[in-house]
């Protein structure tokens, strides 16, 4: 019995089974849940970078009508902001200010607006001292970090010598890249709503990890793990920033305690730029050398990237070169300056997305110095093992991505020379570059339960943070208990339900979907066992192979008359219903292979010669990404992926203000994301790809994947176009003058 | 948000009486001002809510037109009368904001919409337009979006308005009525240099309410255009914009109009620039001169020199466009 006896759901481009109550307000998300008695908090930011707090007068503020309560430093619970994985949270313990943004206090009133109100009118008084506000000033205090880099790697790794490999080298390329700090922006805001019952919390939370949530939560409130309960059923995008519990959580269920009523407590825009997280601004060296024929002889990539004053997240910008081209001598480092700002975060391809800004621009560099075609050159150095781990990939179709990317572009009719292309007076230009991921997976657990009217729950902590979880699991367990999708009901958001790993690193679907395809296949199992031992059922004595599972039914292969539904075989056993638990984890697999998704970006740019504008109007992007579980989903998450890569190439840019360290553009109108028109329909092709590595299913991920490599394929695109090298995100047309 | 009262009026004295209070303000689109409010930059005592005013025709008035001070923005973009004899200013108000907010936004609220400088919309900063003689941050700050003409050691805020560029192009006329009765201003007149007095923006009085704006018939109109360049494709302020319009004889230009915006401290007349043009055959060097011209005594920033380049580009080719040589 196996999933290609039947006819398969995954794969299909099923509509999301959540769309309907998306589009019509019934998905509750988590500011928006009905909690008796709730009342409202307002967080008080502040407003220098870096000194004390020698005076809050809070008087004002706390005469507004429907105040309950001002927690600030003075008044606020003890508690260990340090205690718990992840992020060292300010949470009110001391006068410390650190960045420009901290929560310094919390305001709770009856209404929004009353906490509104009063918290405008809290009275602050700083001893100020001089903040640390830019990485070139202070670039002689880089250090090298104490932390490791995603997988447990080292920050710094070595295979062979740079230096020997430049010195044999016929031309070299070695420049420094930089991108600016950039901030997720998801469309719904951070929101937690805290309900007190006695000693336990149950908090809603806006979260990519409501079992980290409840960790970091229990941690550092001093609560047994067991008495906090985290709900996140929708999520209204994330994109790095919800992977990590900030201060707004624990302080939200600190008020709340002290006003003994449930608080809602949502992020204004503007304070999404700040204590959140953000993408780190970097700076990068990479120096490529190579022969005449344009063989790699040396690759050095060396980042460097702000974190804050009291915490440590690394952007891990060299991880890709490590195993992306073939080269006998690969160096790569990173280091980090520390600032009054907040603690940055994972951003959507953290690492993988800027470095490969400086990377892939880098190589399109080489190849214009070599007089090489930038797929050939690419194709010269093609790695046909992991150079970092020496293990075989466990899949790569990275050749096929270029292939079948460029024919799709028409990218043979490319001349090369720059300015060469025109429409009147627009210059057009056409790059690529190469995309990468890590294939990441962690423990995971489902249980799937088959009832006897035919249907079927599966639940699985985790949470959907808008890429299609709920649809994509549906369709797994659809599979793995031969039910058709409409009969599945799949429930996550909530740690009550088996263990998951966060929604970050393109990981949930080969976490969740392998325990819930290992829960669904189980469940069905034992079902069928019950038949095959039972003499009133026309299956007896039959072997699990003769059979195959159709839309809630059991039926011999070749004798299709001899069949029975679930629901026959569950109630003939007095069962109402019957469940299987898997706990899944990735096994031997990673020590064996590497693996990863690839792909190819092709884009083509029209710049305005006299504004500087650059608009991108055709986009081509190649990938393997090993099996689809929904064709659509798929496709929107690729899209978004490229979306976002756009931004970063020629507008996001989150600016602080050079002398008192605020960001300055803290809102919509002024942080540029991409909008319809700066968008040129997305051509996504996914090349066929097995994987029998990876995890039972075959998956790879996919949420992160299309934004790497997009900002160095526009760049490239206006090099081409225009003949000007920008090594400074974003391009913006001030660059191009 | 600091608490207000609400006041619904329907005639135009009512409102003109009720906001003769102090700390009164007129809400009409609300789309400058409820965003303040929510940031308290702006915290009035009352709103005086002009909505329902009968103020929103878009009519002939003799040779030209009048719009009232409530027609939304779209409205007017769209009326055909605009379209075909003020093209520039139909552009204009397409080129800025976004659908929604283009059906919102009205004439006169888009007038006197407040400066997009970030030290002004942030309290926690000093701001000598917000808080008069506290500073003005964003000399010494981040000032890409800042103005290079017209700027004061007090204050370098553009005014963010493409609408007022094209009227300035127009020879617009403000029509007002206030407590001390009916003016006309025009719109060359309407705001002011910050100088000194940053905070004062325009030469309305307290109360004054603008009732309409009219556009005169003339011999350029209808041959202009507004060109507006931005760092994404659509809803966002202008790094540069020009509102162009030219009269020209067997090629020869009889009259010129040349209104700049984003890159001035109020909507920004190139009289110079206008004057290169007048009596001049349109060419390169004509071009060339008149993007000199409009430039004439610029002082950019630290962070927004290539304003300067990129307003003399804009003039340019808006010229070229209008002129049909593009
Ligand atoms: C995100 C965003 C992007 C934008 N992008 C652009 C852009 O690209 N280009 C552009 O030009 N604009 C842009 N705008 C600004 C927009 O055009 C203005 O907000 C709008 O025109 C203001 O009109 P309103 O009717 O909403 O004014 P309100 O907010 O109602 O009022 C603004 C001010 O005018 C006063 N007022 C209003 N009507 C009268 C009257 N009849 N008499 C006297 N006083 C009056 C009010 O008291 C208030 O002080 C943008 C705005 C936003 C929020
Ligand atoms: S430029 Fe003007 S508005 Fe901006 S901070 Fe200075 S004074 Fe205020």
């Amino acid at each position: 019995m196996n999933s290609s006896d039947m006819k398969s759901v995954v794969g299909k481009p099923l509509n999301r089974v959540d769309g309907h109550a998306k589009v019509t307000g019934a998905a509750r998300y988590s500011a928006e849940f009905p909690v008796a008695k709730l009342v409202h908090g307002v967080t008080i930011q502040s407003t220098i970078a870096s000194g004390k707090i020698a005076q809050i007068d809070t008087r004002a503020a706390e005469r507004v009508p429907g105040v309950l309560l001002v927690m600030t430093h003075l008044n606020a619970p003890k508690v260990s902001g340090e205690a718990g994985g992840d992020r060292k949270l300010p949470l009110l313990q001391d006068n410390q200010v650190r960045y420009s943004g901290q929560h310094i206090g919390v305001v709770v009133a009856d209404t929004f607006e009353h906490a509104m109100q009063a918290a405008a009118l809290v009275n602050i008084r700083y001893d100020e001292e001089q903040p640390a506000l830019h990485l070139k000033e202070h670039l002689d205090q880089a250090y090298v970090p104490q932390g490791k880099i995603p997988r447990d790697q080292p920050p710094d790794s070595a295979h062979g010598s740079v230096e020997q490999g430049l010195a044999t080298a016929a031309v070299k390329v070695e420049q420094t890249y930089t991108t600016p700090i950039e901030n997720h922006n998801p469309m719904e805001p951070h929101a937690t709503t805290a309900v007190w019952q006695g000693d336990r919390l149950l908090l809603y939370d806006a979260t990519q990890g409501v079992f980290g949530a409840k960790k970091k939560v229990a941690a550092v409130l001093g609560m047994p793990p067991e008495n906090v309960r985290i709900m996140s059923y929708f999520v209204g995008g994330g994109f790095g920033c919800k992977g990590s519990t900030w201060a707004h959580v624990v302080l939200t269920a600190m008020a709340a305690r002290q006003v003994n009523r449930p608080v809602k407590l949502v992020l204004g825009r503007m304070q999404m730029f700040g204590p959140v997280g953000f993408r780190p601004e970097t700076m990068q060296q990479v120096s490529l050398g190579a022969t005449r024929e344009g063989n790699l002889t040396a690759l050095r990539h060396a980042g460097t990237s702000i974190t804050s004053t009291f915490d440590e997240f690394i952007e891990p910008v060299a991880k890709t070169a490590r195993m992306i081209y073939a080269c006998p001598h690969i160096e790569t480092s990173h280091r980090l300056v520390r600032l009054n700002v907040g603690t940055p975060t994972y951003m959507r391809a953290p690492g993988e997305a800027s470095g490969s800004f400086a990377l892939e621009s880098a190589m399109d560099e080489l190849a214009y110095a070599l007089k090489i075609d930038p797929i050939e050159l690419r194709l010269r150095n093609y790695a046909e093992f992991d150079p970092d781990k020496k293990l075989p990939w466990s899949s790569k179709s990275l050749r096929e991505c270029y292939q079948q990317g460029a024919a799709r572009f028409g990218w043979q009719k490319r001349n090369p020379t720059p300015r060469s292309m025109r429409d009147g007076n627009t210059l057009i230009g056409w790059g690529m570059a190469t995309a990468t991921y890590p294939t990441n997976r962690s423990p995971a657990s489902a249980i799937a339960q088959i009832k006897a009217d035919g249907t079927a729950v599966v639940r699985s902590g985790s949470q959907d943070i808008g890429t299609g979880t709920y649809t994509v699991m549906t369709q797994i367990a659809a599979d793995a208990l031969g039910l058709p999708a409409e009969q599945i009901q799949f429930e996550l958001g909530d740690t009550n339900l088996p263990e998951t790993p966060v929604s970050g690193g393109s990981q949930t679907a080969a976490s969740v979907g392998s325990a819930v395809h290992l829960a669904g296949t189980e469940a069905r199992s034992k079902l069928l066992q019950l038949a095959l031992m039972d003499q009133a059922s026309p299956l007896y004595g039959a072997t699990a192979e003769d059979v195959i599972a159709q839309n809630g039914r059991f039926l011999l292969k070749n004798k299709a008359a001899n069949a029975e539904t679930y629901g026959a075989i569950l109630s003939r056993h007095g069962l109402k219903t019957i469940e299987a638990r898997a706990d899944a984890k990735p096994g031997e697999e990673k020590d064996k292979y590497s693996m990863h998704s690839f792909g190819a970006q092709f884009v083509e740019v029209r710049v305005n010669p006299d504004s500087g504008e650059v608009r991108v109007s055709r986009w081509v992007g190649a990938f393997g990404v090993g099996r689809l579980l929904n064709a659509k989903t798929a496709n929107s998450q690729l899209i978004g992926g490229i979306v976002y890569g756009i931004g970063m190439a020629l507008m996001e840019h989150t600016v602080m203000d050079p002398n008192r360290g605020r960001v300055v553009n803290a809102d919509l109108a002024e942080y540029h994301v991409p909008v319809n028109a700066d968008v040129p329909s997305i051509d996504v092709i996914f090349v066929d790809e097995q994987d029998p590595h990876v995890n039972p299913i075959g998956v790879k991920g996919i949420g992160e994947i299309g934004i790497t490599g997009s900002a160095a394929a526009i760049a490239n695109a206006v090099y081409h176009a225009t003949g000007q090298r920008v090594r400074d995100l974003p391009l913006t047309l001030d660059k191009l003058l | 948000m600091q608490p207000f009262s609400y006041h619904q009026v329907e005639q135009a004295d009512t409102a003109i009486a009720s906001a003769r209070l102090d700390q009164s303000m007129y809400l009409a689109g609300g789309t400058s001002l409820i965003d303040l409010m929510k940031l308290n930059v702006q915290t009035p005592q009352q709103l005086v809510d002009i909505n329902a005013l009968p103020l929103a025709q878009v009519e002939q008035q003799g040779n030209g037109v009048r719009i009232g001070a409530m027609a939304r923005n779209s409205d007017v973009a769209y009326s055909a009368m605009i379209r075909e004899r003020y093209p520039v200013l139909s552009e204009a108000l397409l080129s800025g904001a976004s659908p929604q907010l283009r059906n919102m936004a009205t004439v006169g609220g888009n007038l006197l919409q407040r400066t997009r400088c970030y030290y002004f919309r942030d309290t926690a900063f000093p701001c000598n337009k917000r808080v008069p003689g506290s500073g003005c941050p964003a000399i010494e700050g981040y000032n890409r979006i800042h103005a290079i003409l017209g700027g004061s050691d007090r204050c370098i805020a553009t005014h963010p308005s493409d609408m007022a560029v094209a009227m300035m192009a127009l020879d617009a006329v403000v029509q007002t009525r206030g407590p001390q009765g009916t003016r006309s201003i025009s719109i060359a007149d309407f705001h002011l240099l910050p100088g000194n007095t940053p905070e004062q923006e325009t030469v309305l009085e307290p109360g004054e309410l603008i009732v309409a704006v009219d556009l005169p018939a003339s011999p350029f109109a209808a041959r202009s255009h507004y060109l507006k360049v931005r760092d994404r494709a659509s809803y966002a302020f202008a790094m540069a914009s020009v509102a162009a319009a030219l009269e020209l004889q067997n090629g020869v230009v009889r009259s010129a109009r040349i209104a700049l915006g984003g890159v001035g401290t109020k909507p920004w007349r190139a009289y110079d620039a206008e004057k290169a043009l007048i009596n001049q055959p349109l060419n390169q060097n004509t071009l060339q001169a008149a993007a000199k011209a409009a430039v004439q005594g610029a002082k950019p920033q630290k962070y927004n020199g290539f304003k300067v380049e990129l307003t003399k580009r804009t003039v340019m080719r808006a010229l070229a466009t209008v002129g049909g040589m593009a």
